[in-house]
């Protein structure tokens, strides 16, 4: 065999390896998105009674609750980014961080001061390479939240936002994570969760903007009720971004695998016509030679005779 | 008869939802039984066991659940119980609460000790 064809040979066995590999990832990936979605899906009923319950406290009392009153000087805030532990995702880790980086320039501008909290190994590093601080973070989790998880998360910030900003507390709560529209499209989304906007959930779900609240019985009373309901609130809005983002993330690398593996396709198919090109040189070029030979070998006979 | 739909979600799944006459909860200031027709309600939950007499397609019945803290609320003729952990009466392990209570006893550790207590009343249908 040819040196050239050798070298042909070996790289599309190179190829096909590591297309065995991506095209196992893509479909690990792709068998977990069904299983996120149906978290996401399960977690549903939880998160819209809470919200609605939310609402009619809210809405339905004239209570003055610190965690849904607007600071007059909001002086820090508080923004929670949610990325990936791993790799090998496309831009998934990249485009949240980028959204949370505008957000943190928007706050900024506005005066504010703003304290970082990151979920995911990506943004950790991400943020540690700059040297720029983070007030604290988690990772290991992010392929598959549970509520636990959630509720670790969701602790320190509550109690951030419960704190008096003189003393290092915040007075608004930010998450940014990876909406998970469909299995094709996922957007990197900003939302305030604290203090509540009670707008910006009626854009959200318009049946619920056209349905009259009733007027509720609070047991005990409307600001124990609150006190209650809001942490369990935060948890849940942050246990639904975790698993929206984890659907994403799955969603996100199967398609950075599924082109890894078409790229590697494309790349065996033009490597295989290249060294099928060699084998039919290296054939003509031995055939000539063989003609060659013979025809010379004739012309010796022919004149010695 | 009149019925009222009741929901009992967890943070991560639905447990149970249907149609009851009559549905028992205890809440921080005392048990609170909420019939159809009720005045709208929102309450907090304490760790307790929740019992739901059932009727209409669900068929007549008691349904009892444990549940560890949350909230009830209830509007338009419909119940929801949110609870951070909720689990029905049949999906409780006996076996498994009772080495949990027997644990937390030795252990001291007071929250452990309601949560294995709660289910087990869940079990026994002792209020």
């Amino acid at each position: 065999m040819g040196a050239q064809l050798r070298v042909y040979k070996r790289r599309i066995r190179s190829v096909t390896a590591t297309k065995k590999i991506t095209k196992a990832m893509e479909m690990i990936a792709a068998s977990r998105i069904v299983k996120a979605q149906r978290q996401v899906a399960a977690s549903t009923p939880y998160a819209s009674e809470l919200t609605r319950a939310v609402t009619a406290v809210a809405t339905g009392s004239n209570t003055q609750h610190p965690l849904t009153t607007e600071a007059e000087q909001p002086a820090r805030a508080a923004v929670l980014l949610i990325t990936s532990d791993r790799g090998l995702a496309g831009g998934y880790s990249s485009n949240a961080i980028k959204a949370a980086e505008q957000l943190t320039e928007r706050l900024k501008g506005e005066g504010k001061e703003v304290d970082t909290y990151i979920v995911g190994r990506k943004g950790v590093s991400y943020y540690a390479f700059r040297e720029r601080k983070v007030v604290e973070s988690w990772t290991g989790f992010t392929d598959s939240p549970t509520y636990a998880d959630a509720k670790a998360v969701a602790a320190p910030l509550i109690e951030a936002v419960q704190q008096d900003t003189a003393e290092g507390g915040v007075d608004e709560l930010h998450i940014v994570f990876t909406e998970f529209v469909s299995m094709m499209t996922q957007t990197p989304v900003d939302n305030r969760l604290l203090p509540l906007s009670l707008d910006a959930k009626d854009a959200d779900d318009e049946s619920a903007a056209n349905e009259l609240l009733p007027l509720f019985d609070f047991e005990p009373s409307a600001e124990d009720v609150l006190d209650a309901l809001l942490p369990r609130y935060v948890e849940s809005r942050i246990y639904n971004a975790l698993l929206q983002s984890a659907a994403s993330e799955h969603a996100a690398r199967r398609r950075a695998m599924k082109s890894a593996t078409d790229n590697a396709e494309e790349l065996i198919k033009s490597l295989s016509r290249l060294a099928n090109q060699a084998r039919q040189a290296e054939i003509t070029q031995e055939i000539s030679e063989i003609v060659g030979g013979a025809s010379a070998l004739a012309d010796a006979t022919a004149g010695s005779d | 008869m009149a019925e009222l739909h009741v929901e009992l979600v967890a943070a991560d799944r639905q447990v149970w939802s249907g149609e009851a006459s009559l549905v028992v909860a205890r809440t921080s200031s005392g048990d609170i039984g909420v019939m159809p027709g009720h005045q709208p309600l929102l309450g907090v939950l304490e760790s307790g066991p929740v019992t739901i007499r059932t009727t209409g397609e669900s068929g007549d019945g008691t349904v009892v659940a444990a549940v560890h803290g949350g909230f009830i609320s209830f509007a338009d003729n419909k119940l929801s119980l949110l609870a951070e952990i909720a689990e029905l009466s049949d999906e409780i392990d006996v076996q498994r609460a009772e080495r949990a209570l027997e644990r937390a006893k030795s252990e001291a550790d007071a929250a452990a000790e309601r949560r294995a207590d709660v289910r087990l009343r869940a079990v026994t249908g002792v209020h």
